[in-house]
């Protein structure tokens, strides 16, 4: 399935899913910004901004389940699906869309318009 | 999608109210419409609070919980003035005073109780009101017409020496009336003292400006078209122009009595809170539970939360099983906490009194089988156990310390910070991590974050090193009033599975749970909470040793790239350096590394090895084969290090080789997984230059070639002598000991609980028994299991600086390619 574009959105291939070990995450740089994605124990994907609103702590870095994620610096916790803080005053994390192509590269769109 | 089901509520007191608020917070609280019937023409008020109105302390309207709006924002509707007048339970439907029906599915009758008015001549007019200049206290109208009275009143009489007499009758003395309270027991508050500590509080209440009539019984009330005083059962007279009765509480049972409902004194509730009747249940003043009518606070607000969670989640099979009571007096100036038993039951119960009449000191404590089982605790005795402890003790069943004066009386060696919580102004920083001041603490809980856990999430007091989490505790029961949601969760080991650490341990070894995955699966509907995660890692490394299955996503960062984790991202390379004794070899190799990859800072570190700080991730590896030296552990939870002094070899004081002891011991322990870091140190003499003392674990040489051996020391967010385990002859056994002490923790600490806190726990006398005189017989054992983690030991970083585990393990980045338009897939 293709997802139709607006005129703004660009689509990044980030490499094959295997180079996020199941149940982890990695910081991967799109041009001009990071992000953070993250590859459930079920193969479920997930990208937010890279940075904690907190203090900046690399997200990638943090244990997840369960659809959320734990900053290492300061356990800031959030929601991996909407970037809704849980149980703290942050910010919501910037999301983006995420999807495997056929050949298991994983897709992300950046839409700035 | 289902209806709504219709939840109507009698009454909007403390109990009803409560039962509301609980419902609309939870989760399944959506099912419900629900409707509350008030008598009184108000949103929720805070009843306890009337005796703060008496005297001034509180505004009426400062003692509201909920307003009106509130219900709205809730969709809650309150018919405020609308009483309830019967009940159809046949019909599911109950009739208010304007003639309308109400249909439930479910009803909850939190009616409350009535003043119990004596029976006195004179005192209620013909056409049933009182005689003008008295009042009973129950209300805030009540309240609002005493003091519009009192205003125009010289002389007071308060009738009753209960809880709530002493309120009414301290209230209207800081109003400036003369006041006089009359008592029919010769003991004040003779239901919850003794006749030692009523007589001190007696005395106090004189010394107040109440004139007390201690053992006289009033039998009628003087005055035409209003009082103008009392007569007493001895023919004596009290000229006075106002009176509160406070001569107790019945419960409100007419509603249920007349629609056919089970009431003895109260309405009868079983143990899940219903009646006898189909989808009728009561809580509070109201009801009555195994045969016990309850006319404080904490029950009702026990009874609304397991109700509530009953209504919200069908699954839940909670019970009520009744409650211990504990409250306070809110005289101001007079500090009077009861709860429990007041006397011992038998020759078996232990009684601890300490009492300076004179000062108006007096604390009696009731022991039985080692649990708190009541208490007397008045006057406020600076540096004593504060009363919220004993509460909370009291409440929980603790087990209490061994030496009964330190239930009264601190231990010196204790948490001194922990003491005077409640002492402290509002602004005080009690949370020095989050910056969370006592006010803000305070305030949350009042607001209704009423378990530890709520209340640590809300604010984020204790989410950081956890130090102050005894003092938040505290903090919760202060302003809880002993209302606090005793929260399960805090004894489990991880949030996620409601199981503590044994019984944790017992059913992943019965079912041979092997991975942080499997246990997921088997204990949590393999649902995989991420802040359980690490914790499970390591408490099942430690039950399986080699037979682990790993799984690297179980792991905090540090031990996914064996470093510790910087502020900006960037990790510190710590290697080991056994007991801090290095070659110029080591060291060139060190300044070499730190050379070629340009490190940001070199330290020197505490536990006396070098820290290179601010590496990248990727540089990782390199960095760990330049250097050639096994991990120094410096990022995990985990044996860390073990620093020495110079010892005997070259100190004139060594009085033994510490040198090459704590070399010994780091050689031996090195990486071993524990609950938290523990850190060692050897000293060679009693000067303690290594600071033995107050480290995890010490050994210090004293004079005759022996050693001690301390345990549980601290000088980080607390500070903590150690306690002495015993003393030994030889290095072997220091050895020995420590490692066995290291298992006894690994198996039975909390996941993140220091040494210092497990051994103030468990206390030393009881490690002594065990680790020492083998009191049950585990010893061999102990000492085979750390000896097998001895063995399993392999270092992290020449393992995987040769073989990563994954081909982006230490990958800090990785780059993104755009895709041109339309060639997505």
């Amino acid at each position: 399935m293709k997802a139709p574009l607006s005129p703004g959105a660009v689509c990044y291939n980030l490499g094959h899913i295997s180079r996020i070990p199941r149940g982890e995450g990695r910081t991967y740089r799109l041009h001009d910004r990071l992000i953070a994605v993250f590859r459930s124990r079920n193969d479920e994907l997930f990208a937010t901004q890279a940075d904690c609103p907190h203090r900046g702590g690399p997200l990638a870095d943090g244990i997840i389940g369960d659809g959320k994620v734990i900053c290492p610096l300061h356990a800031f916790k959030f929601d991996l699906r909407t970037g809704a803080p849980l149980g703290n005053t942050c910010p919501q994390l910037h999301t983006y869309p995420v999807r495997l192509d056929a050949k298991g590269n994983i897709l992300v769109t950046v839409d700035d318009s | 999608m289902t209806r709504k089901q219709r939840l109507v509520v009698i009454g909007n007191g403390m109990g009803g109210a409560r039962l509301v608020e609980e419902i609309v917070s939870r989760p399944g609280g959506e099912r419900y419409d629900i409707t509350v019937l008030g008598a009184e023409p108000y949103g929720n008020y805070n009843r306890i609070l009337l005796s703060g109105v008496l005297d001034g302390s509180y505004c009426p309207e400062h003692i509201f919980l909920h307003p009106l709006t509130w219900y709205e924002q809730h969709n809650v509707r309150l018919c405020a003035g609308r009483a309830a007048v019967g009940i159809d339970w046949q019909g599911h439907r109950v009739q208010t005073a304007d003639g309308s029906w109400e249909l439930y599915d479910c009803l909850v009758i939190a009616t409350g109780s009535s003043p119990c008015l004596p029976p006195l001549a004179n005192l209620v007019r013909k056409d049933g009101q009182l005689i003008a200049g008295a009042f009973t206290f129950r209300t805030l109208d009540d309240c609002q017409a005493i003091l519009a009275h009192s205003s125009r009143a010289r002389r007071a009489a308060v009738i009753g020496g209960g809880l709530l007499g002493l309120e009414a009758a301290s209230g209207l003395v800081r109003r400036g009336l003369e006041v006089h309270l009359v008592h029919r027991s010769p003991h004040l508050l003779n239901l919850q003292l003794d006749a030692a500590g009523s007589a001190i509080l007696a005395r106090l209440i004189a010394e107040q400006g109440v004139q007390l009539h201690l053992g006289k019984e009033t039998v009628a009330v003087l005055g035409q078209d209003r009082l103008c005083g009392l007569r007493f059962s001895d023919g004596s007279e009290l000229a006075c122009d106002l009176c509160i009765i406070a001569t107790g509480a019945r419960p409100n049972t007419d509603l249920a009595r007349t629609a056919g409902l089970a009431v003895r004194h109260g309405i009868v509730i079983d143990d899940d809170l219903a009646c006898s009747v189909p989808d009728v249940f009561a809580l509070g003043e109201c009801a009555e539970h195994r045969g016990q009518t309850y006319g404080l606070v904490a029950p009702a607000w026990e009874q609304a939360r397991i109700l509530a969670e009953r209504l919200t989640d069908r699954a839940s099979r909670k019970q009520y099983t009744g409650s211990v009571l504990s409250t306070r007096l809110k005289v101001s100036g007079l500090d009077l906490t009861v709860m429990g038993d007041k006397e011992p039951a038998s020759n078996s119960d232990e009684v601890i009194t300490y009492a300076e009449p004179a000062r108006g000191i007096y604390k009696k404590l009731i022991v039985r089988e080692g649990r708190l089982q009541g208490a007397i605790l008045l006057g406020d005795l600076p540096g004593s156990v504060p009363a919220a402890r004993l509460v909370q003790l009291f409440h929980r069943g603790d087990p209490l310390p061994a030496h009964r004066a330190e239930l009264l009386f601190p231990c010196p060696t204790g948490n001194k910070q922990t003491l005077s919580v409640a002492d402290l102004p509002d602004d005080t920083q009690i949370c020095n991590c989050n910056g969370v001041s006592k006010g803000t603490i305070l305030a949350a809980a009042r607001a209704g974050k009423r378990s530890l856990q709520a209340l640590c999430e809300a604010t984020r007091a204790a989410t950081g090193c956890g130090s102050c989490k005894g003092q938040v505790q505290e903090l919760l029961v202060l302003a809880c009033e002993g209302e606090v949601a005793e929260d399960p969760a805090v004894h489990y080991y991880v949030p996620a599975i409601p199981l503590t650490k044994p019984e944790l341990v017992r059913v992943i070894k019965e079912r041979g749970l092997r991975s942080v995955s499997a246990v997921f699966q088997a204990l949590a509907d393999g649902k995989e909470d991420p802040a359980s995660k690490a914790g499970l890692a390591s408490l099942l490394k430690t039950i399986w040793g080699k037979d682990y299955q790993d799984e690297r996503d179980a792991r905090f960062i540090n031990d996914r790239v064996h470093a510790n984790i910087q502020k900006d991202g960037t990790f510190s390379v710590v290697p080991r350096i056994y007991g801090g004794v290095t070659t110029p070899e080591q060291l060139r190799r060190i300044a070499d590394v730190a050379e070629k990859y340009r490190v940001p800072l070199v330290k020197i570190t505490g536990g006396q090895r070098i820290d290179l700080v601010g590496v990248r991730k990727e540089e990782l590896p390199a960095i760990w084969k330049d250097l050639g030296m096994p991990s120094g552990h410096a990022y995990t939870k985990a044996f860390r290090t073990c620093k020495t002094c110079l010892g005997s070899d070259f100190c004139r004081y060594g009085l033994g080789d510490s040198t090459t002891l704590g070399i010994k011991i780091e050689k031996r322990y090195q990486g071993i997984e524990m609950p938290h870091k523990v850190k060692l140190a050897t000293a060679g003499c009693p000067r303690n230059c290594s600071e033995a003392t107050t480290k995890d674990l010490g050994a210090v040489a004293i004079e005759g070639g022996r050693w001690e051996i301390y345990v549980g020391g601290a000088a980080g967010s607390r500070v903590r002598k150690g306690d002495l385990l015993c003393t030994v002859d030889t290095h072997e056994e220091v050895l020995l000991y420590m490692g066995r002490f290291m298992q006894y923790y690994r198996e039975n600490a909390k996941y993140q609980e220091r040494s210092y806190d497990f051994v103030e726990r468990v206390g030393i006398e009881h490690l002594r028994r065990v680790l020492v005189e083998d009191a049950e017989g585990i010893c061999e054992r102990l000492d085979r299991e750390i000896q097998a983690a001895v063995e399993a030991y392999v270092d992290p970083w020449q393992r995987e600086a040769e073989q990563p585990v994954t081909s982006t393990q230490f990958s800090q980045v990785l780059e993104a390619m755009p895709v041109p338009l339309g060639a997505g897939d």
